[in-house]
Protein backbone atom coordinates (compact mmCIF):
# COMPACT_ATOMS: atom_id res chain seq x y z
CA UNK A 1 0.00 0.00 0.00
CA UNK A 2 2.60 2.18 0.89
CA UNK A 3 4.78 1.25 -2.15
CA UNK A 4 1.55 1.86 -4.29
CA UNK A 5 1.46 5.45 -3.03
CA UNK A 6 5.22 6.22 -2.98
CA UNK A 7 5.69 5.43 -6.37
CA UNK A 8 2.18 7.62 -7.45
CA UNK A 9 4.01 10.32 -5.94
CA UNK A 10 7.40 9.50 -6.90
CA UNK A 11 6.02 9.86 -11.08
CA UNK A 12 3.81 12.76 -9.82
CA UNK A 13 7.01 14.56 -8.85
CA UNK A 14 8.37 13.96 -11.80
CA UNK A 15 6.12 15.40 -14.23
CA UNK A 16 5.62 18.58 -11.99
CA UNK A 17 9.49 18.57 -12.20
CA UNK A 18 9.12 19.08 -16.49
CA UNK A 19 7.39 22.05 -16.04
CA UNK A 20 9.91 23.62 -13.27
CA UNK A 21 6.67 23.19 -10.63
CA UNK A 22 7.29 21.15 -7.28
CA UNK A 23 4.95 18.84 -5.02
CA UNK A 24 5.11 21.49 -1.58
CA UNK A 25 4.45 24.54 -4.39
CA UNK A 26 8.60 25.74 -4.18
CA UNK A 27 10.69 27.09 -7.28
CA UNK A 28 13.09 24.72 -8.81
CA UNK A 29 15.57 26.91 -6.99
CA UNK A 30 14.42 27.88 -3.82
CA UNK A 31 15.26 26.20 -0.16
CA UNK A 32 12.62 25.49 2.76
CA UNK A 33 12.59 27.68 5.55
CA UNK A 34 15.82 26.47 7.96
CA UNK A 35 15.64 27.30 12.01
CA UNK A 36 17.93 26.48 14.32
CA UNK A 37 18.80 25.87 17.82
CA UNK A 38 21.47 25.42 19.65
CA UNK A 39 23.61 24.09 23.22
CA UNK A 40 20.55 21.67 24.44
CA UNK A 41 22.63 19.07 25.14
CA UNK A 42 24.62 19.44 28.64
CA UNK A 43 26.74 16.21 27.84
CA UNK A 44 28.02 17.55 24.59
CA UNK A 45 30.62 20.39 24.15
CA UNK A 46 28.67 21.68 21.39
CA UNK A 47 25.32 20.99 19.78
CA UNK A 48 22.84 21.82 17.56
CA UNK A 49 18.97 20.72 16.12
CA UNK A 50 18.71 22.17 12.63
CA UNK A 51 15.24 22.10 10.68
CA UNK A 52 15.26 21.91 6.67
CA UNK A 53 11.17 22.65 6.28
CA UNK A 54 10.03 19.37 7.88
CA UNK A 55 13.76 17.42 8.15
CA UNK A 56 15.29 17.57 11.76
CA UNK A 57 18.55 16.54 12.30
CA UNK A 58 20.22 16.71 15.70
CA UNK A 59 24.11 17.50 16.12
CA UNK A 60 26.59 17.03 19.10
CA UNK A 61 30.60 17.38 19.80
CA UNK A 62 32.49 15.46 22.04
CA UNK A 63 36.22 15.84 22.20
CA UNK A 64 38.63 13.25 22.79
CA UNK A 65 42.12 12.94 23.16
CA UNK A 66 44.20 10.74 21.01
CA UNK A 67 47.50 9.95 19.60
CA UNK A 68 48.01 11.92 16.58
CA UNK A 69 48.51 9.90 13.36
CA UNK A 70 52.19 9.46 12.72
CA UNK A 71 52.20 10.89 9.61
CA UNK A 72 51.07 14.58 11.30
CA UNK A 73 52.81 14.43 14.71
CA UNK A 74 51.43 17.60 15.09
CA UNK A 75 47.74 18.04 14.62
CA UNK A 76 44.68 16.98 16.01
CA UNK A 77 41.31 15.58 13.67
CA UNK A 78 38.09 15.51 13.70
CA UNK A 79 35.44 12.78 12.71
CA UNK A 80 31.80 12.87 11.43
CA UNK A 81 29.34 10.22 11.56
CA UNK A 82 25.63 10.19 9.98
CA UNK A 83 22.85 8.26 11.61
CA UNK A 84 19.67 7.92 9.60
CA UNK A 85 17.73 6.78 12.87
CA UNK A 86 14.83 4.40 12.13
CA UNK A 87 12.53 7.01 14.27
CA UNK A 88 12.89 9.51 11.63
CA UNK A 89 10.88 7.53 8.48
CA UNK A 90 9.63 4.70 8.15
CA UNK A 91 11.90 3.26 5.44
CA UNK A 92 14.64 3.38 7.47
CA UNK A 93 16.07 -0.03 9.68
CA UNK A 94 18.49 -0.37 12.27
CA UNK A 95 21.86 -2.00 12.02
CA UNK A 96 25.08 -0.86 11.35
CA UNK A 97 25.76 1.95 9.22
CA UNK A 98 24.57 1.70 5.92
CA UNK A 99 26.28 3.33 2.87
CA UNK A 100 24.02 5.76 2.57
CA UNK A 101 25.10 6.98 5.78
CA UNK A 102 28.49 6.54 5.20
CA UNK A 103 28.30 8.26 2.47
CA UNK A 104 26.56 11.86 4.01
CA UNK A 105 29.24 11.37 6.96
CA UNK A 106 31.97 11.63 4.93
CA UNK A 107 30.86 14.30 2.63
CA UNK A 108 29.73 16.42 5.66
CA UNK A 109 33.51 15.47 6.63
CA UNK A 110 35.35 16.21 3.67
CA UNK A 111 33.20 19.79 3.63
CA UNK A 112 34.23 20.85 6.98
CA UNK A 113 37.79 19.35 6.80
CA UNK A 114 39.26 20.25 3.66
CA UNK A 115 37.68 24.02 3.60
CA UNK A 116 40.55 24.28 6.30
CA UNK A 117 37.58 25.70 9.02
CA UNK A 118 39.47 24.45 11.52
CA UNK A 119 43.28 24.49 12.10
CA UNK A 120 44.30 20.85 13.20
CA UNK A 121 47.67 22.28 14.40
CA UNK A 122 45.77 24.13 17.25
CA UNK A 123 44.22 20.48 18.23
CA UNK A 124 48.16 19.32 19.24
CA UNK A 125 48.65 19.02 22.87
CA UNK A 126 52.17 17.72 22.60
CA UNK A 127 53.79 16.65 19.30
CA UNK A 128 53.63 12.88 18.28
CA UNK A 129 51.84 11.99 21.60
CA UNK A 130 48.68 13.77 22.28
CA UNK A 131 46.52 15.81 20.33
CA UNK A 132 42.51 16.53 20.39
CA UNK A 133 39.79 15.09 17.89
CA UNK A 134 36.41 16.20 17.70
CA UNK A 135 33.57 13.53 17.13
CA UNK A 136 30.76 14.74 15.79
CA UNK A 137 27.98 12.72 15.64
CA UNK A 138 24.29 13.61 14.02
CA UNK A 139 21.06 11.63 13.43
CA UNK A 140 17.61 12.34 11.44
CA UNK A 141 15.34 12.39 14.06
CA UNK A 142 12.42 13.29 11.06
CA UNK A 143 13.84 12.88 7.18
CA UNK A 144 12.14 14.62 4.61
CA UNK A 145 15.02 14.79 2.42
CA UNK A 146 18.34 16.86 2.22
CA UNK A 147 20.14 15.06 5.31
CA UNK A 148 22.87 16.58 3.74
CA UNK A 149 22.71 20.03 4.03
CA UNK A 150 21.03 19.89 7.13
CA UNK A 151 23.79 17.84 8.59
CA UNK A 152 26.26 19.89 8.00
CA UNK A 153 24.76 22.83 9.02
CA UNK A 154 24.05 21.27 12.33
CA UNK A 155 27.82 20.06 12.93
CA UNK A 156 28.91 23.41 11.56
CA UNK A 157 26.91 24.77 14.25
CA UNK A 158 28.43 22.54 16.83
CA UNK A 159 32.20 22.98 15.74
CA UNK A 160 31.18 26.97 16.18
CA UNK A 161 30.34 26.43 19.83
CA UNK A 162 33.04 23.54 20.30
CA UNK A 163 34.64 24.15 24.01
CA UNK A 164 37.90 22.75 24.67
CA UNK A 165 38.18 20.67 28.00
CA UNK A 166 40.69 20.59 30.43
CA UNK A 167 43.09 18.08 30.81
CA UNK A 168 44.27 17.18 34.47
CA UNK A 169 48.19 16.23 35.59
CA UNK A 170 47.78 12.50 33.95
CA UNK A 171 46.10 14.15 30.59
CA UNK A 172 42.70 13.02 31.68
CA UNK A 173 39.76 15.19 31.01
CA UNK A 174 38.10 17.20 33.46
CA UNK A 175 34.25 17.45 33.39
CA UNK A 176 33.22 20.60 33.33
CA UNK A 177 35.75 22.61 33.05
CA UNK A 178 37.35 24.44 29.74
CA UNK A 179 40.60 26.31 28.45
CA UNK A 180 39.06 27.70 25.30
CA UNK A 181 36.79 27.42 22.36
CA UNK A 182 37.39 26.05 18.58
CA UNK A 183 38.26 28.84 16.21
CA UNK A 184 37.07 28.29 12.50
CA UNK A 185 39.17 30.65 9.93
CA UNK A 186 35.86 29.81 7.72
CA UNK A 187 32.38 29.03 7.32
CA UNK A 188 31.71 26.14 4.94
CA UNK A 189 28.19 25.91 3.78
CA UNK A 190 27.35 22.49 1.82
CA UNK A 191 24.19 22.86 -0.68
CA UNK A 192 22.67 20.04 -2.19
CA UNK A 193 20.78 19.58 -5.80
CA UNK A 194 19.01 16.78 -7.00
CA UNK A 195 17.81 16.60 -10.92
CA UNK A 196 14.41 15.09 -11.25
CA UNK A 197 12.68 14.85 -15.00
CA UNK A 198 15.94 17.01 -16.26
CA UNK A 199 15.51 19.99 -14.09
CA UNK A 200 17.57 20.78 -11.40
CA UNK A 201 16.11 21.18 -7.80
CA UNK A 202 17.72 22.86 -4.80
CA UNK A 203 17.09 21.37 -1.41
CA UNK A 204 15.32 17.90 -2.22
CA UNK A 205 12.33 16.86 -0.11
CA UNK A 206 12.18 13.10 0.22
CA UNK A 207 9.98 12.20 -2.43
CA UNK A 208 12.17 14.71 -4.55
CA UNK A 209 15.21 12.28 -3.80
CA UNK A 210 13.53 9.27 -4.27
CA UNK A 211 12.58 10.37 -7.96
CA UNK A 212 15.90 11.94 -8.74
CA UNK A 213 18.04 10.84 -11.44
CA UNK A 214 21.22 12.28 -10.26
CA UNK A 215 22.26 14.12 -6.71
CA UNK A 216 24.90 16.79 -6.44
CA UNK A 217 26.67 18.88 -3.09
CA UNK A 218 28.90 21.41 -3.18
CA UNK A 219 30.66 22.69 -0.43
CA UNK A 220 31.41 26.35 -0.33
CA UNK A 221 32.89 29.36 1.65
CA UNK A 222 32.61 32.77 2.39
CA UNK A 223 35.93 33.91 0.33
CA UNK A 224 35.14 31.93 -3.10
CA UNK A 225 36.21 28.74 -2.51
CA UNK A 226 34.61 25.28 -2.94
CA UNK A 227 35.77 22.64 -0.73
CA UNK A 228 34.36 19.58 -1.59
CA UNK A 229 31.96 18.29 -4.44
CA UNK A 230 30.03 14.54 -4.19
CA UNK A 231 28.57 13.85 -7.52
CA UNK A 232 25.95 10.90 -6.64
CA UNK A 233 23.73 8.15 -7.56
CA UNK A 234 23.61 7.17 -11.34
CA UNK A 235 22.68 9.89 -14.11
CA UNK A 236 24.72 12.78 -15.04
CA UNK A 237 24.67 16.55 -15.43
CA UNK A 238 26.30 18.77 -18.32
CA UNK A 239 29.27 21.01 -17.29
CA UNK A 240 26.64 23.91 -17.64
CA UNK A 241 24.74 22.54 -15.23
CA UNK A 242 27.44 21.95 -12.47
CA UNK A 243 28.37 25.92 -13.36
CA UNK A 244 24.57 26.67 -12.41
CA UNK A 245 24.14 24.82 -9.67
CA UNK A 246 27.78 26.17 -8.26
CA UNK A 247 26.48 29.93 -8.98
CA UNK A 248 23.40 29.14 -6.60
CA UNK A 249 25.67 27.08 -4.01
CA UNK A 250 27.01 30.27 -3.40
CA UNK A 251 24.09 32.27 -3.23
CA UNK A 252 22.88 30.03 -0.80
CA UNK A 253 25.67 29.13 1.35
CA UNK A 254 25.79 33.28 1.89
CA UNK A 255 22.00 33.27 3.27
CA UNK A 256 22.63 30.39 5.61
CA UNK A 257 26.05 32.01 6.78
CA UNK A 258 24.58 35.06 7.53
CA UNK A 259 21.83 33.00 9.75
CA UNK A 260 24.02 31.18 11.67
CA UNK A 261 26.72 33.25 12.29
CA UNK A 262 24.65 35.59 13.97
CA UNK A 263 24.62 32.73 16.71
CA UNK B 1 30.62 13.41 41.23
CA UNK B 2 31.14 14.50 44.77
CA UNK B 3 35.26 15.17 44.75
CA UNK B 4 37.34 13.79 47.84
CA UNK B 5 37.43 15.94 50.66
CA UNK B 6 34.25 17.06 50.17
CA UNK B 7 31.23 16.14 52.63
CA UNK B 8 29.01 13.31 51.94
CA UNK B 9 25.45 14.76 52.68
CA UNK B 10 23.07 13.39 54.66
CA UNK B 11 19.64 14.01 53.77
CA UNK B 12 18.04 12.72 57.21
CA UNK B 13 19.96 15.78 58.53
CA UNK B 14 19.62 18.21 55.36
CA UNK B 15 16.21 17.98 55.02
CA UNK B 16 16.70 19.05 51.49
CA UNK B 17 18.91 17.35 48.51
CA UNK B 18 21.54 18.27 45.90
CA UNK B 19 19.89 20.30 43.78
CA UNK B 20 17.21 21.91 46.60
CA UNK B 21 14.24 19.63 46.09
CA UNK B 22 11.75 17.76 48.19
CA UNK B 23 12.35 14.12 48.76
CA UNK B 24 8.77 13.17 46.93
CA UNK B 25 9.78 16.23 44.01
CA UNK B 26 9.68 15.27 40.50
CA UNK B 27 12.24 17.00 38.37
CA UNK B 28 10.39 19.69 35.90
CA UNK B 29 8.95 17.11 33.71
CA UNK B 30 7.47 18.58 29.82
CA UNK B 31 5.62 16.20 27.03
CA UNK B 32 4.98 17.36 23.83
CA UNK B 33 2.96 15.35 21.36
CA UNK B 34 3.12 14.85 17.45
CA UNK B 35 6.80 16.26 17.07
CA UNK B 36 8.17 14.22 14.44
CA UNK B 37 5.49 14.07 11.56
CA UNK B 38 6.72 10.93 9.68
CA UNK B 39 5.84 8.74 12.30
CA UNK B 40 2.19 7.07 13.31
CA UNK B 41 3.06 8.59 16.52
CA UNK B 42 5.57 10.49 18.06
CA UNK B 43 6.43 12.97 21.59
CA UNK B 44 9.37 14.63 23.03
CA UNK B 45 10.05 14.49 26.59
CA UNK B 46 12.23 16.95 28.30
CA UNK B 47 12.28 15.35 32.11
CA UNK B 48 15.44 17.55 34.08
CA UNK B 49 18.17 17.30 32.02
CA UNK B 50 17.15 14.10 30.07
CA UNK B 51 15.47 14.60 26.63
CA UNK B 52 14.51 11.41 24.75
CA UNK B 53 12.02 11.13 21.23
CA UNK B 54 9.73 8.51 21.07
CA UNK B 55 8.12 7.05 17.90
CA UNK B 56 5.60 4.62 16.89
CA UNK B 57 5.28 3.15 13.40
CA UNK B 58 3.17 0.56 12.57
CA UNK B 59 1.30 -1.44 13.21
CA UNK B 60 3.15 -3.04 10.40
CA UNK B 61 3.71 -6.09 8.58
CA UNK B 62 6.60 -8.04 10.86
CA UNK B 63 9.85 -8.49 8.98
CA UNK B 64 11.71 -11.17 8.96
CA UNK B 65 8.66 -13.26 8.66
CA UNK B 66 9.66 -15.71 11.50
CA UNK B 67 9.09 -13.01 14.46
CA UNK B 68 5.37 -12.81 13.27
CA UNK B 69 2.48 -14.07 15.73
CA UNK B 70 -0.58 -15.78 14.18
CA UNK B 71 -2.27 -14.64 17.63
CA UNK B 72 -0.99 -11.15 18.39
CA UNK B 73 1.49 -8.03 17.21
CA UNK B 74 4.58 -7.86 18.57
CA UNK B 75 5.55 -4.67 20.33
CA UNK B 76 9.31 -3.94 19.51
CA UNK B 77 10.62 -1.15 21.21
CA UNK B 78 14.49 -0.26 20.49
CA UNK B 79 15.97 2.10 22.67
CA UNK B 80 19.10 4.23 21.77
CA UNK B 81 21.56 6.50 23.01
CA UNK B 82 23.19 9.69 20.65
CA UNK B 83 27.07 9.59 21.14
CA UNK B 84 27.15 12.76 22.63
CA UNK B 85 24.59 12.02 24.78
CA UNK B 86 26.40 11.29 27.58
CA UNK B 87 30.06 12.71 29.63
CA UNK B 88 32.33 10.27 27.78
CA UNK B 89 31.61 9.65 23.73
CA UNK B 90 28.99 6.66 24.12
CA UNK B 91 30.11 4.21 21.11
CA UNK B 92 27.42 3.94 18.75
CA UNK B 93 26.94 0.63 18.72
CA UNK B 94 23.82 -1.26 21.07
CA UNK B 95 25.77 -2.27 23.25
CA UNK B 96 24.13 -5.02 26.45
CA UNK B 97 22.68 -2.32 28.56
CA UNK B 98 20.71 -0.93 25.48
CA UNK B 99 20.18 -4.26 24.41
CA UNK B 100 18.67 -5.09 27.83
CA UNK B 101 16.40 -1.61 28.25
CA UNK B 102 15.12 -2.39 24.63
CA UNK B 103 13.68 -5.59 25.88
CA UNK B 104 12.33 -4.47 29.01
CA UNK B 105 10.69 -1.03 27.20
CA UNK B 106 9.08 -3.68 24.60
CA UNK B 107 7.60 -6.14 27.38
CA UNK B 108 6.18 -3.26 29.66
CA UNK B 109 4.67 -1.92 26.70
CA UNK B 110 3.36 -4.68 25.38
CA UNK B 111 1.30 -5.23 28.31
CA UNK B 112 -0.54 -1.63 27.68
CA UNK B 113 -1.71 -2.06 23.99
CA UNK B 114 -4.34 -4.50 22.97
CA UNK B 115 -1.95 -7.02 20.77
CA UNK B 116 -4.22 -9.52 20.10
CA UNK B 117 -6.38 -7.38 17.69
CA UNK B 118 -3.59 -7.13 15.27
CA UNK B 119 -1.85 -10.76 14.50
CA UNK B 120 0.91 -11.18 12.75
CA UNK B 121 1.69 -7.42 12.52
CA UNK B 122 4.94 -5.48 14.35
CA UNK B 123 4.37 -2.15 16.26
CA UNK B 124 7.81 -0.70 16.60
CA UNK B 125 8.92 1.56 18.76
CA UNK B 126 11.84 4.01 18.65
CA UNK B 127 13.19 6.04 21.61
CA UNK B 128 16.34 7.55 21.28
CA UNK B 129 18.12 9.93 24.37
CA UNK B 130 19.79 13.00 22.81
CA UNK B 131 21.10 14.23 26.58
CA UNK B 132 20.94 12.25 29.61
CA UNK B 133 20.67 12.73 33.52
CA UNK B 134 19.89 9.71 35.86
CA UNK B 135 16.32 7.97 34.66
CA UNK B 136 16.59 7.95 30.81
CA UNK B 137 14.81 4.33 30.18
CA UNK B 138 11.32 6.07 32.63
CA UNK B 139 11.83 9.21 30.44
CA UNK B 140 11.95 6.89 27.55
CA UNK B 141 8.86 4.79 28.37
CA UNK B 142 6.86 7.62 29.63
CA UNK B 143 7.32 8.86 25.46
CA UNK B 144 6.89 5.98 23.92
CA UNK B 145 3.23 5.69 25.65
CA UNK B 146 2.51 8.87 25.03
CA UNK B 147 3.55 8.04 21.43
CA UNK B 148 1.61 5.02 21.05
CA UNK B 149 -1.45 7.00 22.63
CA UNK B 150 -0.78 9.33 19.55
CA UNK B 151 -0.92 6.59 16.93
CA UNK B 152 -4.30 5.77 18.07
CA UNK B 153 -3.28 2.21 18.50
CA UNK B 154 -6.17 0.85 21.39
CA UNK B 155 -4.52 0.50 24.75
CA UNK B 156 -5.29 -0.36 28.23
CA UNK B 157 -4.22 2.92 29.41
CA UNK B 158 -1.19 4.74 29.34
CA UNK B 159 2.17 3.40 31.24
CA UNK B 160 3.43 6.20 33.86
CA UNK B 161 6.88 5.47 35.01
CA UNK B 162 9.76 7.62 37.41
CA UNK B 163 12.81 6.24 38.95
CA UNK B 164 12.41 6.09 42.74
CA UNK B 165 15.20 4.47 44.86
CA UNK B 166 16.85 5.44 48.14
CA UNK B 167 20.51 7.60 48.48
CA UNK B 168 22.19 9.78 51.19
CA UNK B 169 20.48 8.07 53.75
CA UNK B 170 17.02 8.36 52.86
CA UNK B 171 14.02 7.00 50.56
CA UNK B 172 13.74 9.86 47.54
CA UNK B 173 11.88 10.14 44.17
CA UNK B 174 13.83 10.87 40.87
CA UNK B 175 17.25 10.24 41.32
CA UNK B 176 19.51 12.68 39.95
CA UNK B 177 23.15 11.48 38.79
CA UNK B 178 24.40 12.78 41.45
CA UNK B 179 22.13 10.76 43.60
CA UNK B 180 22.42 7.73 41.53
CA UNK B 181 26.09 7.98 42.56
CA UNK B 182 25.59 8.08 46.24
CA UNK B 183 27.51 5.57 48.16
CA UNK B 184 24.22 3.71 49.37
CA UNK B 185 22.25 4.42 46.27
CA UNK B 186 19.54 2.21 45.35
CA UNK B 187 18.07 2.81 41.73
CA UNK B 188 14.17 1.12 41.11
CA UNK B 189 12.98 2.29 37.60
CA UNK B 190 9.25 2.03 38.42
CA UNK B 191 6.61 2.33 35.27
CA UNK B 192 3.07 1.59 36.01
CA UNK B 193 -0.75 1.15 34.36
CA UNK B 194 -1.91 4.16 36.93
CA UNK B 195 -5.61 3.36 36.55
CA UNK B 196 -5.54 -0.36 37.76
CA UNK B 197 -1.83 -0.09 39.35
CA UNK B 198 -0.19 -2.78 37.67
CA UNK B 199 2.85 -2.65 37.50
CA UNK B 200 4.85 -3.51 34.09
CA UNK B 201 8.88 -2.16 34.62
CA UNK B 202 10.46 -3.02 37.49
CA UNK B 203 14.22 -2.93 38.14
CA UNK B 204 16.09 -2.38 41.20
CA UNK B 205 20.33 -1.82 41.94
CA UNK B 206 21.31 -1.58 44.94
CA UNK B 207 20.37 -2.82 48.97
CA UNK B 208 17.50 -1.96 50.46
CA UNK B 209 15.17 -3.44 53.79
CA UNK B 210 11.59 -4.85 53.56
CA UNK B 211 10.25 -1.56 55.43
CA UNK B 212 12.65 0.58 53.14
CA UNK B 213 10.87 -1.38 49.73
CA UNK B 214 7.53 -0.13 51.15
CA UNK B 215 8.38 3.17 51.11
CA UNK B 216 10.07 3.10 47.83
CA UNK B 217 7.35 1.28 45.92
CA UNK B 218 4.91 3.80 47.97
CA UNK B 219 6.40 6.57 46.86
CA UNK B 220 6.94 5.55 42.97
CA UNK B 221 3.30 4.90 42.63
CA UNK B 222 2.74 8.35 43.80
CA UNK B 223 5.29 9.79 41.46
CA UNK B 224 4.24 7.74 38.85
CA UNK B 225 0.16 9.25 38.93
CA UNK B 226 2.13 12.51 38.84
CA UNK B 227 3.66 11.73 35.87
CA UNK B 228 0.43 10.22 34.47
CA UNK B 229 -1.35 13.77 34.74
CA UNK B 230 1.48 15.68 32.80
CA UNK B 231 0.69 12.75 30.36
CA UNK B 232 -2.77 13.30 30.04
CA UNK B 233 -2.52 17.07 30.02
CA UNK B 234 0.28 16.47 26.80
CA UNK B 235 -2.02 14.89 24.98
CA UNK B 236 -5.46 16.76 25.61
CA UNK B 237 -3.08 19.82 24.64
CA UNK B 238 -3.17 18.32 21.09
CA UNK B 239 -6.34 16.45 20.21
CA UNK B 240 -8.97 18.87 22.21
CA UNK B 241 -7.71 21.95 21.20
CA UNK B 242 -7.98 20.90 17.57
CA UNK B 243 -4.10 21.03 16.73
CA UNK B 244 -3.79 17.89 14.98
CA UNK B 245 -0.68 17.98 12.78
CA UNK B 246 -1.00 19.02 9.24
CA UNK B 247 0.69 15.87 8.00
CA UNK B 248 -2.70 14.11 9.16
CA UNK B 249 -5.45 13.62 6.74
CA UNK B 250 -8.33 14.77 8.10
CA UNK B 251 -10.39 11.52 8.13
CA UNK B 252 -7.67 10.04 10.46
CA UNK B 253 -7.49 13.18 12.72
CA UNK B 254 -10.99 13.10 13.43
CA UNK B 255 -10.75 8.72 14.19
CA UNK B 256 -7.55 9.84 16.33
CA UNK B 257 -10.34 13.11 18.13
CA UNK B 258 -12.47 10.29 18.64
CA UNK B 259 -10.14 7.71 20.23
CA UNK B 260 -8.97 10.10 22.36
CA UNK B 261 -12.42 10.97 23.41
CA UNK B 262 -13.62 7.90 23.78
CA UNK B 263 -10.64 7.26 26.08
CA UNK B 264 -11.27 9.79 28.36
CA UNK B 265 -14.99 9.25 28.55
CA UNK B 266 -14.10 5.52 29.68
CA UNK B 267 -11.66 7.21 32.63
CA UNK B 268 -14.76 9.23 33.87
CA UNK B 269 -16.62 6.08 33.84
CA UNK B 270 -13.98 4.08 36.01
CA UNK B 271 -13.87 7.15 38.31
CA UNK B 272 -17.66 7.18 38.66
CA UNK B 273 -17.76 3.55 39.19
CA UNK B 274 -15.12 3.94 41.57
CA UNK B 275 -16.63 6.75 43.60
CA UNK B 276 -20.03 5.11 43.42
CA UNK B 277 -18.91 1.77 45.09
CA UNK B 278 -16.85 3.64 48.01
CA UNK B 279 -20.09 5.18 48.64
CA UNK B 280 -21.73 2.29 48.83
CA UNK B 281 -19.36 1.36 51.51
CA UNK B 282 -19.44 4.02 53.94
CA UNK B 283 -23.41 3.18 54.02
CA UNK B 284 -22.98 -0.04 54.44
CA UNK B 285 -20.30 0.53 57.37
Amino acid sequence: MRSTILEYEISKVVEMAKEGKRLDGRKADEMRKLTIETGFAGNAEGSARVRLGETEVVAGLKMLTGVPYPDSPNEGSISIGAELLPLANPDYESGPPSMVEVEIGRVVDRGIRESKAIDFSKLCIREGELSWIGFIDFYAINSDGNIFDAGAIAALLCFMQGKIPKLDEKDKIIKGEFTGKLELKRLPILTTFVKVGGTILLDPTYIEEKAAEARFSVSTTEDGFMAAMQKGIGGSFKAGEIDEMIEKAFEVGKGVRAKISKL
Amino acid sequence: MSKKGEEIPDYKKDKKRVDGRKMDELRPLSIKVGVIPNANGSAYVEWGQNKVYATVYGPREALPKHTQNPFKAVVKATYRMAAFSVPDRKNPRPNRRDQEISKVLSEALEKSVFVEQFPNTEISVFVEVIDSNAGSRVACLVAASVAMADAGIPMRDLISATGVGKAFNEIILDLNKEEEDAPDAVDVPLGILPNSDEIVLLQMDGLLTKEEWKKVIALGIKGCKQVYEIQKNALKEKFELGNVSESDDSGNALEKKKETGKKMKEEKGKEKIKERSEKEKKVKK
